[in-house]
């Protein structure tokens, strides 16, 4: 994956990872792939309701060893 | 400057007052599961559609005295902040947010004992479970115990009661039990139904029919009375001969349902034949106190939930279904979801599995579930 970004929000709780995420996605263009990794459980619900109302898109999501990673390109 | 409101002061105000709610979970948690009450308002804006802003949300929402709620805390606060600067005056966000919601217990006191003592209900009301406290002379039973078991610790303490029993009328799919935890700190005796306990990987006292718990000198009664059916274990109490602790077989608006463990078919003959036999032939006088409750309706001013035997064979759908057949339907289709993560709380209460305080916390969210119906 072409991922134009990498943003590390490990240790950060609610609502940091969402916020600074959206910080992020504002600084790329569409079509830009922005890789998010995050500690807070509640990160995957939230990031992908959050990219949907948002209009961006959750490519994939997973987990390693209490990390999680999330690859959102933006819509 | 925003307040905090703990989970306690919102009970009060679920139970007895008013409260308007901006909950900023996403839309599926809110579907899910929300606070609810009489005099409680809420609408549902995710705080990640409120980063930039809180303008679009002030037309929906009162001038003053709103509360934001969240899974954990973070977010409600950053949006009431949000909500402050805007204008409103009296903002709150909910304390630990919905995970300290889900713990709270609301004490409440059912009554009095023939002999002296008394029986509490504590009510875990963001979750709608129900456990008991008898107590008599310095001693104390409790009755299908929540995980948090802090809030009968200290109330055990203020009222100088000694726990001596802690009873689960059958093997919970909804929570985790407290009961075995207190009792090893405690030295009281943990009581489980023997059917349920087939593959527990601990020792207990089995909880069966005959055997009488005696709590204090005056001698309180508690009899079990085996009503297999949500579970094949599950054992009502009589207690004092006034009060039938229902567990998980018959609530207020609603009966158990009997799939959690996987045997629905199985298990609807030993259903219908515990609440059409054997609680028909008790006394319709006693008090049924449930181990649940569905809807926050079935709260009393108190906050308390019970209602007569003779009152719900009268208005409880569940004990007034005529055929087999119609039965048969009623507990085993249409069923509403599982309760979260059913199938790890029952290892976890068997002692198989023993997750994190962290994960059990996670694992309980949500509501009980436990019945045929929402």
């Amino acid at each position: 994956m072409n991922v134009k970004q990498t943003l590390d929000t490990k240790g950060l709780s609610c609502p940091m990872p969402i916020v600074k995420t959206k910080k992020a996605m504002d600084g790329l263009a569409s079509g830009d792939i922005l890789e998010v990794l995050a500690t807070d459980k509640g990160a995957v619900n939230d990031l992908s309701a959050w990219s949907k109302s948002s209009g961006h898109e959750l490519l994939d999501h997973k987990e390693e060893d209490g990390v999680f990673k999330f690859w959102i390109q933006k819509g | 400057m925003v307040k905090a409101l703990s989970a306690k002061e919102v009970a009060k105000r679920v139970v007895e007052g008013k409260m308007f709610i901006l909950d900023v979970r996403n839309e599926s948690d809110f579907e899910d599961w929300k606070i609810e009450g009489k005099g409680i308002e809420s609408i549902n804006r995710p705080y990640f559609d409120l980063i930039d802003g809180v303008e679009d949300v002030l037309e929906h929402l009162p001038k003053e005295d709103v509360l934001v709620v969240c899974a954990k805390e973070g977010s409600s606060v950053m949006v009431a902040e949000m909500l402050d600067e805007a204008g409103i005056i009296d903002v709150y966000y909910l304390e630990g947010g919905m995970k300290a919601w889900s713990e709270y217990l609301l004490p409440v006191k059912i009554g009095d004992l023939k002999d002296g003592g008394s029986i509490y209900q504590f009510n875990r009301i963001g979750k709608g479970c129900l456990s008991y406290l008898v107590e008599s002379n310095g001693e104390a039973a409790i009755i299908d115990s929540a995980r948090t078991v802090e809030a009968y610790e200290d109330f055990a303490k203020e009222n100088n009661l000694e726990i001596k029993h802690m009873i689960d009328t059958h093997l919970h799919a909804d929570h985790i039990s407290g009961g075995r935890r207190l009792a090893e700190k405690t030295n009281a005796t943990y009581w489980l139904p023997p059917k349920d306990a087939e593959e527990v990987t601990f020792s207990y006292e089995a909880l069966e029919e005959g055997k009488d718990i005696t709590i204090g000198n005056t001698k309180i009664e508690i009899q079990p009375l085996y009503t297999p059916g949500h579970t094949i274990g599950s054992t009502s109490m009589i207690v004092d001969g006034q009060y039938l602790l229902s567990g998980d077989i018959l609530f207020v608006d609603s009966i158990g349902r009997p799939d959690l463990a996987g045997k629905a078919e199985d298990w609807v003959s030993d259903l219908r034949d515990s609440l059409y036999n054997k609680y028909n032939n008790l006394s319709k006088d006693l008090v049924v106190l449930p181990a649940h409750f569905g809807k926050i309706s079935e709260l009393d001013e108190k906050g308390a939930v019970q209602a007569p035997l003779g009152e719900l064979f009268e208005k409880n759908e569940g004990l007034n279904i005529e055929s087999d057949d119609e039965f048969r339907r009623a507990v085993t289709e249409n069923l509403p979801p599982q309760p979260n993560a059913y199938q790890e709380i029952r290892q976890t209460n068997m002692g198989k599995i023993d997750p994190s305080t962290d994960e059990q916390r996670e694992m309980e969210i949500g509501p009980n579930r436990c019945a045929i119906t929402e």
